[in-house]
């Protein structure tokens, strides 16, 4: 590392948490401003005296990292009795100190993407980074893959702009496509071959010690058919809990931490200190919890906590020897970097165990344990360059000074992500910022940006830029409600009580009052809403309406799905699979038959007086999901009648009010008819425009882009805060122009994320003529887990109308008595 | 008399104090027997308005509003045209349509009475846009007003724009609605822009009979009518139960 920053060259250093790859980071710039000589000063400029400027720039994704990292410089720093100053600056940072910063910045600054964004629009920009010598990237394989990268990456180029010799380091833990990410921290040349940093790896670690629960664990489990909660196996939690000095229990979501903190309690008889960690909760809350983490697991520290993704980066609490993975994995890289959480130690394995929820989790963890041990990676690709990401750069360099088209389009695609974008849809998105980007030019007078007679853009007024430095950032929080506790009373005024975090507001949309739930590891009555708050009660209530699953933020990855695939097609392999999970799969083998790799397993069978077909598409539940829209509305079109549909991460299943089996025999229609690639056509169109997943991800774009302002607390009470509705606007904008560049970047991420279109894509091209129909007279054994989600899930979008029909003409026969 | 283009939908029929109106799924009202339709809460520049203060949504509002009305107003063929008040957003509105929205605009006026009752967001309205500018107006047993008044009967008002959340199979829908209860009809909000606001909060309170509260959910072609007990919020119990349904699996 000290070398490649000896020869000045950019760097990417991949290492498993622990090898202490933060520290190396910095190593080059600790050696460079040791030297008084090489230290950046004042100096004259035209502008007059240029002050001291920052010598690196430390970014990572969280505020906490941070902070903690420039703690941990500082005592080397000390220690070798060098004066360097290190600051952090976090939207935390006081509002005095951050004014200070711009003006007398220290040598090394730590930072996030929204400050970087913040501070490269200021006019202080050219002085603060003129002398910057080193950006230091943490974290960089989770930043790239959100929006949030692609800001950062445009921050990048215009940091290498501001300070030409500026050299790039990126620090990550194993992915897939090193080279890409190595290629993310250079200067991109679209016209010549991709050019990347160096990549330093460092050796890996122990392998680790995973192992997956067994039946014989735990007295009478009965590993479940479904379900993704895994109640009945916290005995086995809490007694590993047991054996270890701290413990992180990871599940895949808020719902799964609430539930397996609330077992764990009812449980803990020796009462181990267990605490919950999750993304709704109170800040203040989550810092306890952060606190007590790394006071390990003495005195003042816990024996567990319960967590989500929340915890997945971030600081290394050198007590945790142990990490508990509840539910699924869904990814081999996701799995390894929850793991390396544990012991922080190179030369001792970390400690892993896998619980899984129910049977087709079991092959999932095998496939990851395998994939493990094999090393291999399945992070996702970088992102091509979001649109309303550009749009919210575009005018922050407005407001950072006047800029020409052709030189800012220049420094754009030379970043990675927009490496391949056209000069075209630039100027478009330019257009978008100035006015809107409409073809009907109603809002000249209202531009943002104007462009004058030298030919630079320059921001219309200082209101503009005010705004923009208010709406900075990728991250989009849905509508949020915070959660006041209530105390029970009579009479309207229910005031007052503690804040216990904050939900989204349409969860309480669905809830009626009276509902009960879990939150904060409490049961909680819903009362109603109050402005921004939603009031509730403690309730006694032992059954509660839990959070809804929301299973779709991680997707089974590919690579899994194929080793899944593997383990089922080969029955050798079933050696290493417990009792109960062998004999489902061998049932199966009996009565049906196993899925192949490289096959379009589907299954027909009656129940009940409908026909169900079932196709184990093994593509993640948000590609099933659009299969089973798209498949629906083609049934529906060919007379099929289906009723509904039901997904999860290995199969869709569809109910029918005809004869599915006989139907695909007689080829009326036949399964390759039925699954052609064509559906990803006009329906797939005429589907997502009413889809209240695009609605959602147009709100999103809007708001990154700077078409509508975000809600800002506080603010709605004061009025100031106005309000349209972005479904009502998506419906006006796609009927009268639905080629604008909103639109655009909102398919775009739809395509991408939620929808799982590519996927979905590669999949239906693949399985052509690959498609194999097993009519059967009853259920298969495989199909049981798919046939338990019946009723669990709620119906999407599109069949909002028919059920309304359905519930007001049932209303109306009632009513007549017909 | 009903002109034969008028497509009636099951459960569309709306009773007020005798007279009988035509709940449409566009969100206006019909009364066919005085050839009267009538809209509120058209909020005709909405778009622009919140162009002029920084936010730069689709110009297309106004256009789209009209077009929907222009519909109407050709399956209809009505003889009045009521606007229940904020025809437009703020009082510049008029003076900020464009040409051709203004010209679509006349052509539905052309050969009919059309009364715009005055709202809050357009009280000042500036600009000439035909018609006749009133505060309320009343015909037969029935009072057109824009913001609806407690304790008023036979009364017709929008200024609200209701919208209800009702219990389906799956779980719940929310849509613009119709609110009415015999003796009042509050309209939902017309305009692209406008947004709806639930029949269960506080600023309903006391406009209605809870028990005989009936919403006519717009849809797709079609209204979808619900008695107060499908109304989350409204009628359903506080366990969270809701009425009894008939079992229909």
């Amino acid at each position: 590392m000290l070398e490649k920053a000896h020869e000045g060259r950019p760097a990417l250093l991949i290492a498993p948490t622990g090898a202490g790859k933060t520290l190396a980071g910095f190593l080059p710039s600790l050696v460079d401003l040791a030297d008084p000589a090489k230290r950046p000063k004042m100096s004259l400029t035209a502008r007059g005296v240029r002050r001291k400027g920052i010598h690196t720039l430390y970014v990572s994704p969280l505020k906490a990292l941070a902070v903690d990292v420039a703690r941990n410089l500082e005592q080397p720093i000390a220690e070798m009795g060098l004066a360097i100053t290190v600051e952090t600056r976090t939207g935390d940072t006081p509002a005095h100190k951050r004014q200070r910063q711009k003006y007398d910045p220290p040598d090394i600054l730590m930072t996030t993407p929204e400050q970087v964004a913040l501070l490269i629009a200021s006019p202080e920009a050219p002085d603060l980074f003129g002398s910057l010598k080193r950006v230091v990237f943490d974290e960089l394989h989770s930043l790239v893959t959100s929006k949030r990268g692609d800001l950062l990456a445009l921050g990048l180029a215009r940091l290498r702009r501001l300070a030409p010799d500026l050299v790039a380091v990126g620090l990550s833990a194993t992915v897939k496509d090193p080279d890409e990410l190595a290629a993310w921290l250079v200067a991109q040349d679209p016209d010549a071959a991709r050019a990347q940093a160096d990549i330093v790896t460092a050796p890996p670690g122990a392998p680790p010690d995973v192992r997956i629960l067994e039946p014989a664990d735990i007295e009478g489990w009965r590993i479940p058919w479904a379900g993704h909660l895994a109640v009945h196996a916290m005995p086995a939690v809490l007694a590993a809990i047991e054996t270890a000095k701290t413990a992180i229990v990871f599940v895949n979501t808020r719902a799964q931490a609430e539930l397996v903190f609330q077992e764990l309690w009812r449980i803990n008889e020796k009462n181990l200190r267990i605490a919950l960690h999750h993304g709704s909760l109170d800040v203040a809350q989550r810092r306890r919890v952060e606190a007590a983490m790394a006071a390990g697991g003495g005195a003042n520290g816990l024996d567990a906590v319960v967590a989500t993704s929340t915890l997945d980066l971030g600081i290394d609490w050198g007590d945790v020897d142990l990490v508990i993975h509840v539910g699924a994995p869904k990814g081999a890289s996701r799995l390894a970097q929850r793991i390396g959480r544990a012991n922080h130690r190179l030369d001792e394995p970390s400690r892993a165990l896998l619980v899984p929820a129910n049977r087709f989790e079991v092959l999932e963890c095998e496939a990851a344990i395998e994939a493990n041990a094999a090393g291999a990676q399945d992070t996702p690709p970088i992102r091509s360059g979001a649109l309303d990401v550009l749009a919210q750069h575009v005018l922050g360099c407005a407001v950072a000074a006047p800029f020409q088209d052709d030189d800012l389009f220049a420094e754009v695609i030379s970043a990675l992500p927009y490496r391949d974008l056209t000069r075209a849809r630039f100027d478009r998105v330019v257009d978008f910022v100035a006015t809107g980007g409409y073809a009907l030019k109603a809002y000249e007078r209202w531009a943002k940006i104007r462009k004058t007679k030298d030919g630079t853009w320059r921001v219309a007024n200082p209101q503009i830029a005010q705004t923009w430095r208010l709406n900075v950032g990728t991250i989009v929080e849905m509508p949020m409600l915070k959660v006041r506790l209530v105390a029970k009373m009579k009479g309207a005024n229910r005031f007052g009580g503690r804040i216990l975090g904050e939900m989204e507001e349409y969860f309480f949309e669905t809830l009626t009052p009276g509902d009960t739930f879990l939150f904060g590891g409490e049961v909680l009555r819903f009362v109603g809403i109050r402005e921004t708050e939603a009031l509730v009660m403690r309730a006694q209530g032992k059954d509660p309406r839990i959070p809804s699953y929301m299973g779709g933020k991680f997707p089974l990855s590919t690579h899994l799905a194929e080793r899944v695939r593997g383990i089922l097609g080969d029955p050798a392999s079933w050696r290493a699979l417990p009792d109960q999970v062998r004999e489902w799969l061998e049932l199966q083998r009996l009565h049906s038959r196993l899925p192949r790799p490289g096959e379009l397993m589907v299954e027909t069978f009656p129940r009940g007086n409908r026909w169900h077909m079932i196709a184990y598409a093994f593509e993640g539940r948000l590609a099933h999901q659009t299969l089973g829209m798209l498949l629906t509305r083609r049934m529906e079109r060919m007379g099929l009648r289906p009723l509904g549909f039901v997904c999860n991460d290995y199969a869709l299943g569809v109910w029918a009010a005809t004869d599915l089996g006989a139907a695909f025999a007689h080829r009326k229609p036949s399964l390759d008819e039925l699954f052609d690639e064509d559906m990803l056509g006009d329906d797939l169109e005429a589907w997502l425009d009413d889809s209240a997943l695009l609605k959602r991800t147009f709100r999103t774009c809007a708001i990154i882009a700077g078409l509508i302002e975000r809600r800002h607390p506080g603010k709605e009470k004061s009025g100031r805060q106005m309000t349209v509705s972005t479904d009502l606007v998506w419906d006006v904008l796609r009927t009268h122009q639905p080629d604008h560049v909103l639109i655009e970047a909102t398919r775009a991420d739809a395509a991408a994320g939620l929808l799982d279109i590519r996927r979905l894509g590669a999949m239906l091209a693949r399985v052509k003529r690959h498609i194999t129909h097993e009519r059967l007279s009853r259920i298969s054994p495989l199909a049981v887990p798919i046939m338990l989600e019946i009723g669990r899930e709620s119906v999407p979008g599109s069949a909002e109308e028919e059920l309304l029909r359905e519930a007001a003409d049932d209303l109306i026969a009632e009513a007549t008595g017909r | 008399m009903t002109p034969a283009t008028l497509l009636r939908t099951p459960g569309d029929a709306i009773a007020l104090l005798g007279e009988e109106l035509v709940a449409l799924p566009c969100g206006a009202a019909f009364w066919p027997s005085e050839r009267t339709l009538i809209v509120a809460d058209l909020h005709f520049e909405k778009g622009s308005s919140f162009a002029r203060r920084g936010a730069l949504v689709p110009p297309y509002d106004t256009a789209a509003t009209l077009a929907r009305l222009a519909a109407t107003v050709a399956a209809t063929a009505p003889a009045r045209v009521i606007s229940l008040g904020d025809a437009f957003h703020d009082g510049f509105g008029p003076e900020r349509m464009s040409e051709a929205d203004r010209a679509a605009l006349e052509a539905l006026q052309a050969g009919r009475a059309w009364i715009w009752i005055a709202g809050n967001h357009d009280a000042e309205a500036v600009g000439d846009v035909g018609g006749i500018r009133v505060e309320e107006l009343a015909i037969g047993p029935l009072t057109f007003r824009h913001e609806p008044r407690r304790g008023a009967t036979g009364e017709i008002a929008g200024h609200l724009h209701p919208a209800a959340r009702v219990r389906v199979a799956a779980g719940s829908v929310r849509r613009h609605c119709f609110a009415g209860d015999g003796t009042r009809l509050i309209l939902p909000a017309y305009g692209a822009y406008a947004g709806g606001l639930d029949v269960a909060s506080r600023a309903f309170a006391g406009l209605f009979e809870t028990r005989a509260l009936t919403v006519h959910l717009v849809g797709e072609g079609r209204v979808h009518r619900f008695p107060a007990g499908s109304i989350v919020g409204v009628g359903v119990s506080r366990d969270g139960t809701g009425p009894r349904r008939a079992n229909r699996s």
